[in-house]
């Protein structure tokens, strides 16, 4: 919980890892340039205060992590979004089972989200069935541009796709987080391109499809299909971040996003550890819409920016909210 | 012939398809030298972008682009353009140099060549130029309505007015002056009740982009420690 101003704000994360990138755990110079990427968006757009080492940002202590989003970073409920890369890390590098681990330690303060690939076939539904029974799924964590083996990625319009997607509406996970990446077959279209979203959430409206980082670099598209489609959702991961270093960029992707999708759609989340969440949650409490901006984009108030930084998520994952 | 100033000018034509600027401005070119030889001189560029993940298509657009902007110099005997620091450099270094096409370029890994891409991005782009220029007539007193009786002759010199012009080329599409400014993809004139909805969307695409060209911008800033000039 975080106050400011008189107002608290219930905070859930919706967006946080506990992964390894380590070199020890790199199979290949693909592992190491992911890192590396996410390294570069974490310095880039961090507050010089909360930039880390490589090596500390490679392989953080589950002690970094639980100080960062529950003692100092007013987290009330963080969910875990796996990101296997099991093409670039020898373990993984963010599996349902790292994160879950930690998860059993801390009761009632991690969701643990699940993953699947469809390119993984039958034996691929048996074991989502395994990972929703033990760890309780109530969601899943896509990344389109997975590697695997020759394949550069997927699309959730694939036939396979559709079956994974029907096991989850028979298993009770009904929140889809998609995440968009370069690569994709056929190389030659556009890989950010959220088409294919559109598609399975028009064949699935009992699933809330969440586009983490709010389709960008795509965010003409993504808000095109949103304001189509009410099962889909914007995850502010990796647009938070911008409160610091660009913050007319930030009001302007927000005001579009309030527009097109509408407050009750945005969820908060920091990516940790790309970004930290208390300095994110303390900017935004504070942020409103520049005066010059307002006939645009109008302006934030306390309720609108309680239902992006909690409410909207506790509401996708049956989360108690204290009165 | 050919000299260093020429080649730069040559490498300024080549655009980012994604970002729309040119790759020069965007610190993209890491290196440029010409090189005196018996049969007439050669060019060789090295390209850098923002992540070691960068979209392999739009990375190969501009590589294939930059060696036929180098090629098309008078007199330059040979041209070696190359990608660094990119997962897919090898790959797309190849193609470009064997004139594989971009299918070539990924055997196996795609339906296509990439012209479908490119026009894609464009009508991105025109998008994007026509709202700036609507936006610089509304802040001269045009009401929106009336912007549907707009021509393209309504817009005054301006870097709106050339930047949507040259997007226009790109698509083929009316850039006379008489030709309506408030068109849609095809070329079709937007009627009175449809310009608000058209440029409120082409609004949120031209925040797409500039949003996309600042992030690049920093990201290459972090990741080379540079100024975004390049090899100026």
């Amino acid at each position: 919980m975080y106050t400011a101003n008189g107002e608290s704000y219930f905070v859930v994360d919706s967006h946080v890892h506990f992964w390894d990138g380590s070199p020890a755990n790199q199979a290949n110079r693909y592992g190491k340039g992911f890192i590396e990427c996410f390294y570069d968006y974490h310095r880039n757009l961090s507050p010089e205060e909360w930039v880390w080492p490589l090596e500390k940002f490679a392989k953080y202590s589950e002690a970094d992590l639980t100080s960062d989003l529950f003692d100092t970073g007013y987290v009330d409920r963080a969910i875990f979004q796996p990101t296997y890369l099991s093409d670039f890390y020898v373990n993984g590098f963010n599996t349902t089972e790292q994160d879950g681990v930690v998860a059993e330690k801390f009761p009632g303060r991690f969701i643990v989200n699940g993953s699947f690939d469809p390119r993984d076939g039958e034996a691929g539904i048996e074991r989502l069935e395994a990972l929703a029974e033990r760890w309780s799924l109530q969601g899943v964590k896509l990344y389109t541009a997975e590697w695997k083996g020759a394949s550069k990625g997927w699309k959730l319009s694939d036939d396979w796709a559709y079956r994974y997607l029907e096991a989850c509406e028979r298993l009770g996970i009904r929140n889809i987080h998609v995440h968009k990446g370069p690569t994709i077959y056929p190389l030659n279209r556009d890989a950010f391109d959220v088409a294919d979203v559109d598609d399975a959430a028009t064949a699935f409206p009992n699933l809330r499809f969440i586009i983490e980082h709010c389709g960008l670099p795509r965010l003409e598209d993504f808000c095109w299909i949103a304001v189509q489609e009410p099962n889909v959702y914007g995850g502010l991961a990796v647009a938070m971040p911008f409160i610091h270093t660009r913050p007319r960029y930030f009001a302007q992707v927000l005001g579009e996003l309030l527009y097109w999708v509408g407050e009750d759609r945005l969820t908060f989340a920091s990516d940790y550890a790309i970004w930290s969440p208390k300095w994110l949650i303390e900017r935004f409490v504070d942020f409103q819409i520049p005066e010059d901006m307002q006939a645009e984009y109008g302006v934030l108030t306390p309720e609108i920016k309680k239902k992006i930084l909690g409410l909207n998520a506790a509401k996708l994952y049956d989360i108690p909210v204290p009165a | 012939m050919t000299d260093r100033a020429a080649a730069w000018s040559a490498l300024a034509t080549v655009r980012d398809p994604e970002l729309d600027e040119p790759i020069t401005d965007l610190g993209f070119v890491a290196e440029l030298t010409i090189e005196p030889a018996v049969d007439g001189p050669g060019v060789r560029a090295r390209l850098r972008l923002p992540t070691y993940f960068c979209a392999p298509n739009f990375a190969y657009l501009m590589v294939a682009d930059a060696y036929d902007a180098l090629a098309g110099l008078p007199g330059v005997a040979s041209v070696d353009v190359r990608l660094e620091d990119h997962f897919a450099a090898e790959e797309i270094n190849a193609g470009v140099a064997a004139g594989a096409g971009f299918g070539g370029s990924f055997p196996g890994q795609a339906t296509g060549e990439l012209a479908e891409l490119r026009r894609t991005f464009h009508r991105k782009a025109h998008a994007a130029c026509l709202e700036r220029a609507c936006r610089r007539l509304l802040a001269e007193g045009w009401q929106i309505e009336s912007l549907a009786d707009a021509r393209l002759a309504d817009v005054p010199e301006s870097p709106e007015r050339a930047g949507l012009l040259r997007r226009r080329a790109d698509l083929g599409l009316p850039d006379g002056p008489d030709a309506p400014l408030v068109i849609d993809d095809g070329g079709a004139p937007v009627p009175p009740g449809q310009v608000a909805p058209r440029l409120r969307f082409a609004r949120t695409v031209r925040v797409s982009i500039e949003g996309n060209s600042g992030w690049c911008r920093g990201l290459l800033r972090t990741r080379y420690e540079t100024t975004e000039e390049g090899a100026t």
